[in-house]
């Protein structure tokens, strides 16, 4: 088993999955608390779009998803604005317009659809030098600006008329998430699949509620086990020859059915 | 004596209905001004006005000398809604998280950790609406009376001067309603000055000190308690009741 980690491509795959694990359940709890879940498949979906421009245009395909996903935030906030009273319809036009995107941009991909099809549902062995330092220093950004953030993000997440009042500039703390989403979900879209990205912000923040004994612990508890999940999810789709992203989703879900069928009287 | 609040002349309209008109007082350092009107008379408006979380269009508010406007010292503000009955029961977090939350408004670098003396305040605050015992307790796991005696510690933890209610003890059983009556009672003989609003008027006529009545036409009566008997308010609140159903 331990073989693995002599290829180069393994090394570069558990780096990238170590990191995206850290980031993801970090960004998900605010995500998952705010109750905006289906934010990370609006944007993740839109990153596809970028993604698949990427590889039409010969542009790194990652920064193409950055873009589209930092674009697909802002326009959530625009039409959740325009539709007040129905926000949630506005995660739902953003998906729909990232997937007709997608379908349209794909069909001019020279290369074959192989390449898209990594995306889709994430793959190992396609991840270069370049696109692990990108995740390690975005990760990076990720991790810092949410540690300097903690306390603010808890604040609006939990109550933000209070946090407002408390000087807490709530708009600026908002959008500092949504593209911290952005980012999250264009770095892993390579290794989990730009389509379970946002399994891997909720599955994990799930579980961790189960058995959080309060928000700081929630947060511990959602990266131990997004971690479990992807280095474990890499173990098994390596020895069993299965796709990255799916592996380590459904080792995610089954996790939480365990963790729900011992928590039944919560 | 230290002016605290001073509205005048406010007046604000929700699109076709004014709810407020020409509404003015004074608030001094200790005062307890009770806000008692009919469902939709505008107490609650005012409260969000003072906050800021309407916008003021007509008047003029001024908190500790300086208008709403410029007024930076969110901690001085300490603010109670009636957010028991609006709560996410599932969210995870302890009552020491919550009220330390709050502590944003009194912290130079929010971004660094707790201190020694954040943590004495916490056990402070939570010692006055006699709640330290939960402390790691989640939040949702408590009952609603019990949510918002955490509410009203998360609003002291800042050492505000000015304390504002909104309905605090709406969906609070009868014991925990006496409890957190005592608690805002003694509050105010400590000399924190008092905002609220109540559905139970007659202790709210019974604890307060001033009194803004409202009528259906938006203009407040702001009568000072202690030159009125009970009966006399509930008389000047009946008329003006009356005037409503009229």
């Amino acid at each position: 088993m331990l073989d693995m980690f002599s290829y180069a491509f393994m090394q570069r795959a558990f780096i990238v999955a170590i990191v995206i694990a850290f980031i993801a359940p970090c960004i998900g709890v605010s995500i998952v608390l705010k109750r905006l879940s289906a934010i990370g498949d609006a944007t993740s979906h839109s990153a596809l779009a970028g993604i698949a421009l990427g590889l039409v245009i010969g542009i790194n395909p990652i920064l193409g998803g950055l873009l589209f996903s930092i674009l697909a935030v802002l326009s959530i906030e625009f039409f959740r604005k325009a539709f007040s009273k129905f926000s949630e319809i506005a995660a739902v036009i953003v998906m729909s317009t990232g997937i007709g995107l997608t379908a349209i941009i794909s069909g001019f991909i020279t290369s074959g659809s192989s390449n898209l099809n990594g995306f889709l549902f994430g793959s190992i062995v396609a991840i270069s030098n370049f696109e692990m330092c990108l995740t390690i220093v975005l990760g990076a950004i990720v991790v810092i600006v949410f540690t300097l953030l903690r306390h603010e993000l808890f604040f609006v997440t939990f109550d933000e008329e209070a946090a407002r009042l408390a000087g807490v500039k709530t708009k600026l703390v908002n959008t500092t998430l949504m593209i911290l989403t952005a980012i999250t979900v264009s770095v892993a879209s390579r290794v989990v699949g730009a389509l379970m990205i946002s399994s891997l912000m909720v599955i994990p923040v799930a579980c961790a509620m189960m058995i959080g004994k309060s928000y700081r612990l929630t947060v511990i508890w959602s990266i131990i086990f997004a971690q479990a999940f992807s280095i474990f999810g890499l173990i098994i789709s390596y020895l069993a020859d299965l796709r990255p992203g799916g592996t380590i989703v459904l080792l995610g879900v089954v996790t939480l059915i365990i963790l729900m069928a011992f928590n039944r009287d919560r | 004596m230290d002016e605290i609040l001073k509205v005048e002349n406010v007046s604000f309209d929700y699109s076709d209905a004014q709810v407020l008109k020409n509404v003015s007082f004074t608030l001094h350092k200790g005062d307890f001004l009770g806000i008692i009107g009919a469902n939709g008379a505008g107490k609650s408006t005012l409260i969000k006005l003072i906050l800021k979380i309407l916008p003021l269009d007509k008047g003029r508010i001024t908190l500790f000398g300086t208008d709403i406007q410029k007024f930076r010292d969110n901690h001085k503000i300490g603010y109670v809604s009636q957010k028991a009955s609006s709560f996410n029961s599932q969210f995870p977090a302890t009552v020491s998280e919550v009220v330390m939350a709050n502590l944003y408004s009194k912290r130079r670098y929010p971004f660094l950790g707790y201190t020694h003396s954040d943590y004495e305040k916490l056990e402070r605050v939570l010692e006055t609406v006699g709640m330290l015992e939960f402390k790691d307790k989640l939040i949702g796991n408590l009952s609603g009376g019990q949510q918002q005696r955490v509410f009203i510690a998360r609003a002291l933890i800042s050492e505000p001067e000015l304390l504002l209610m909104d309905e605090p003890t709406v969906g609070v059983d009868a014991m925990q309603y006496a409890q957190i009556m005592d608690i805002i009672s003694k509050l105010n003989d400590e000399g924190m000055t008092i905002v609220m609003t109540n559905h139970d008027t007659p202790e709210l006529i019974r604890v307060s000190s001033k009194l803004l009545i409202f009528c259906s036409h938006g203009n407040g009566e702001f009568l000072n308690r202690a030159d009125l008997t009970v009966d006399e308010v509930n008389a000047i609140y009946a008329g003006k009741r009356g005037h409503h159903h009229a």
